[in-house]
């Protein structure tokens, strides 16, 4: 066969076909243009997150959770103060300075505490990634494993943990969201030997977790209803297989890729809900920062210092539509023949 | 008093007010202009409408309960008491004149009976005449209704006592006389007590009809002798007054006819949408404070209608003495060393709205002394004496109510720790509960940023209130001294302080300055700033006055 398949403008070539599903993934993956560029740019932001320090230290010279108040910077060959009192008029208000667009002295300007706003933004993009990227791990590991044996067992089991995630649902999410971060942020989550420090980065990324569980879980838990009439594991039955080797060997192959599909979804979902927590005051905690935290800090300061909060803000943005149309590219890659967006 | 919240206050000796300094200046675009009792009533501003704006109502309207700022300003214009502050701008405006009272009282050579002579022909604004039997049964009414200061400004009234205990009930037969035939009442206090008079200038004495419940009377508005009554409030809505019909001008300088027809507060709006509306003339004021990005432009662009003042209060870091590490003297000062008040002041708006602050005493409060012990940052300094105290390491949570300048400030407060050796942490909770958080013992607050606003202007006020023995109350959401010191020596300086200011105010002055020093270099507070307070106002409005203890005069503004 010589002709080319198009789906969703994706095109399958007969080598990619004559490999196993993975590597035709792969491949398919490796051809949408879109997904590609997402990637790279989503390569491109984690690089410079993860360099943070690097520019902290050897570009900008600063130590961006040191309060600066008092400090001086240089622009255009001037040392000037970065805040910087009001000389006009009664003289009211201090304003940190602007955007210099030069690295070294504040690329971006500074905050209300005379902090290089690039250096925070970098260093918040890391606890912001790191937050969504690892909640999504963890709410696709504990959706996969109930959703598996709520679909699996089915009877009194999957009314159980049907239950449960109805409970979850039944919440809005930022509200159940703000509501166990108040909780958790005064105290700390001390439960038998789990011990998390109220100030630590992993009651986020447990909060943000838990309150999605259920969307990831009710989707797999319905394909895994499905795939209990199939031949192939009534033929694992018969041969004696254990329910769990059955649900790792059998059902677990067949769901993971939706799993796969779903993990930078929510990794996007994940991070604007940390966005909007720490926001909030109930997310990330000082002295951590993260994208959230500076779109807050510049709140104060939108009318005279826009650029703290719409760069923050632009990062936030830019990441979640990588990482949507990235894993809109991997679902187009997994499974070419449904339309996740899009369809008629 | 904490700004815009509630307290119970402690109570002692002081009166009068001391002469102005420079720190006290006021600043304005504005021109000059005499307001108040200080000028004549100009008929031709008379009318219109002044239109108020704030986020939220202030509570309850009965004058005995409310202990806000916000309904405190208010209140100027709808009620009387004995005795009241001049209602001019200024330093005038700490001096005590007779109001309802027709003199200033005769004061019984042991210093324990005050006598009145009520004036005549005085009306509520129900058109009752106001008599001595008012008089009375409102003194009454401070205990039935359990006001705020019930048991601490008014704690000395002979029978007070009873009534603190058993509210319902309350008679004062022998604490408040009336004699009907010389139109005379004579306070008895179970002790001399300086300050009194300036606490009968305070709303929770004000006169009211007798017949008004002995219980919070909450939104429904109690009638009063001032030149307003409210028409109408609704404290998630707005609250109007007009003019009271009955109200004629007997003393202009305790309580001068007002300018606007009706006075109108209108609540809901967020400051950012305060200020647009007053620089679009859809407003008059709002009494919030101002944005601190909107500073800039509203002292250049709209100088001419800011006006700076300096206010009576401080903000202040209580350093709780009995926990670690700030049980440790050493660890104390390394904070007052540690600290940069110019820095914090560029938190608060700047140099023009805030003034470091190096003592306890504000500038303008008597017994303030102009020393400054830790005049300059030193975090090496700071570092040695952390190292002293052995308390290098420790743990040390900042805890700030979730406003701006509260959070820029802790936030600057936990770098400096983390630089003179701790580790510190930010612990932002709502503002709605912080004052009273920081307060309580038992919550084990290390460290807090808050305000003090003086209730009347003394010394007392300040340092016995927030640092005597007996401000101190274990485990109470009301334990004033937040950083639980106690120092029988202190507090033996400052009873003989308040003693010396009933037979010499000038030696009772120069003995709260050095008590001042005394408890700066023992340092349970680190004093940060004294703030000023910026009123933006409309285009249309005239005869700005600012009353150092009730703030703009609502009033006296034209709208016309």
């Amino acid at each position: 066969m010589t002709a080319e398949l198009a789906v969703d403008g994706v095109r399958t070539t007969p080598a990619a076909a004559g490999a196993g599903p993975w590597r035709q993934a792969g491949a398919r993956l490796l051809r949408n243009r879109s997904a590609m560029i997402a990637a790279s740019g989503l390569a491109l932001i984690v690089l410079a997150c993860v360099l943070a320090p690097l520019y902290a230290s050897a570009v900008a010279g600063t130590d961006p959770f040191v309060s600066n108040v008092s400090g001086t910077t240089v622009v255009g060959g001037q040392q000037v103060q970065v805040l910087q009192q009001s000389t006009e008029g009664l003289g009211l208000g201090v304003t940190p300075i602007g955007p210099t667009w030069d690295p070294g002295h504040f690329f971006l300007g500074a905050d209300g505490q005379g902090r290089d706003v690039m250096a925070r933004l970098l260093y918040g993009g890391r606890n912001s990634l790191l937050i969504g990227g690892a909640a999504a791990l963890l709410c696709c590991f504990l959706a996969t494993i109930l959703g598996i044996i709520a679909g699996y067992f089915g009877g009194w089991v999957d009314s159980v943990l049907s239950r449960f995630f109805d409970v979850i649902w039944a919440f809005p999410v930022y509200l159940l969201a703000i509501c166990l971060s108040v909780v958790l942020l005064t105290s700390g989550l001390h439960l038998g030997p789990v011990h998390i420090d109220a100030g630590s980065l992993w009651l986020p990324v447990l909060i943000i977790a838990v309150i999605y569980v259920p969307y990831v879980a009710r989707p797999l838990r319905g394909q895994v209803m499905a795939l209990r009439g199939k031949e192939f594991l009534h033929a694992a039955v018969g041969l004696g297989a254990s329910d769990l080797r059955i649900m790792r060997r059998e059902v677990l192959p067949n769901v993971l890729p939706t799993v796969i599909v779903f993990l930078p979804l929510m990794t996007a979902l994940n991070m604007l809900t940390e966005s909007a927590l720490s926001f909030l005051s109930v997310g990330v905690q000082s002295p951590d920062a993260s994208w959230g935290t500076i779109i807050n800090d510049g709140l104060a300061l939108l009318y005279t210092r826009p650029m703290i909060t719409i760069s923050a803000g632009l990062f936030v943005a830019l990441t979640a539509v990588a990482l949507n149309v990235f894993g809109d590219g991997v679902r187009d890659a997994l499974d070419p023949n449904a339309r996740l967006r899009g369809a008629a | 008093m904490k700004r815009a919240l509630p307290l119970v206050a402690m109570l002692a000796l002081a009166t009068a007010c001391s002469s102005g300094t420079a720190a006290t200046a006021p600043q304005s675009g504005a021109p000059a202009a005499q307001s108040g009792a200080a000028a004549g009533f100009q008929e031709q501003h008379k009318g219109g409408t002044l239109k108020l704006l704030a986020k939220s109502g202030d509570g309850t309207l009965d004058p005995h309960i409310n202990y806000s700022n916000g309904n405190w300003q208010v209140f100027q214009a709808m009620y009387d008491g004995l005795l009241a502050f001049k209602k001019v701008g200024g330093e005038a405006s700490y001096e005590l004149t007779p109001d309802l009272a027709e003199a200033m009282p005769q004061v019984a050579p042991d210093g324990k009976s005050y006598t009145f002579t009520l004036r005549k022909g005085v009306k509520f604004s129900n058109g009752d005449e106001v008599t001595v039997d008012d008089v009375k049964a409102s003194f009454e009414r401070i205990y039935k209704a359990s006001g705020p200061t019930s048991g601490t400004f008014f704690a000395g009234i002979v029978g007070a006592a009873a009534c603190v205990k058993k509210p319902e009930g309350c008679t004062l037969d022998k604490g408040v006389v009336v004699d009907k035939a010389k139109n005379t009442v004579t306070i008895n206090l179970e002790a001399p007590d300086s300050e009194f008079p300036l606490k009968l200038a305070l709303p929770h004495s004000v006169i009211l009809p007798k017949a008004t419940p002995g219980k919070d009377q909450g939104t429904k508005p109690i009638p009063g002798t001032g030149p307003y009554a409210a028409a109408s409030y609704d404290p998630n809505k707005e609250l109007k007054l007009v003019r009271n019909s009955h109200f004629t001008e007997w003393s202009r300088e305790a309580q001068p006819q007002g300018y606007p027809d009706e006075i109108v507060y209108s609540y809901g709006l967020t400051v950012e949408a305060a200020v647009t509306a007053i620089q679009n003339g859809q407003a008059d004021w709002s009494f919030d404070p101002l944005p601190a990005d909107r500073l800039t432009e509203i002292g250049s662009k709209y100088a001419s209608q800011a006006h700076v003042n300096p206010l009576s209060a401080f903000w202040y870091m209580p350093l709780n003495t009995r926990i670690a590490p700030f049980d440790k003297p050493e660890a104390r000062q390394a904070l007052q060393w540690a600290i940069d008040r110019a820095a914090v002041v560029k938190m608060y708006g700047g140099a023009n709205l805030a003034a470091p602050a190096c003592t306890l005493l504000p500038a303008g409060i008597p017994g303030h002394a102009d020393f400054c012990d830790y005049p300059k940052q030193d975090l090496e300094k700071a570092k040695q004496l952390v190292q002293q105290s052995g308390t290098a390491g420790q743990e040390v949570a900042v805890v700030v109510a979730d406003e701006d300048v509260s959070k820029q400030i802790g936030e600057y407060v936990r770098s400096v720790l983390e630089q003179i050796g701790y580790k510190a942490k930010l612990k932002v909770i709502s503002t709605n509960i912080h004052f009273t958080y920081v307060q309580n013992s038992k919550n084990q607050v290390q460290l807090s940023v808050t305000q003090w606003y003086a209730d009347y202007p003394a010394a007392s006020d300040f340092l016995h209130v927030l640092l005597s023995c007996a401000s101190f109350r274990e485990g109470s959401d009301a334990s004033i001294n937040m950083a639980a010191f106690c120092d029988k020596d202190m507090d033996a300086k400052m009873a003989e302080a308040m003693k010396l200011d009933q037979t010499d105010k000038n030696a009772a002055n120069t003995k709260w300055g050095e008590i001042d020093r005394e408890l700066m270099r023992k340092s349970p507070i680190v004093p940060l700033f004294q703030p000023k307070q910026v009123d933006f106002v409309s285009s249309r409005v005239g005869n700005y006055g600012f009353h150092k203890q009730f703030f703009m005069l609502l009033d006296q503004l034209w709208v016309k």
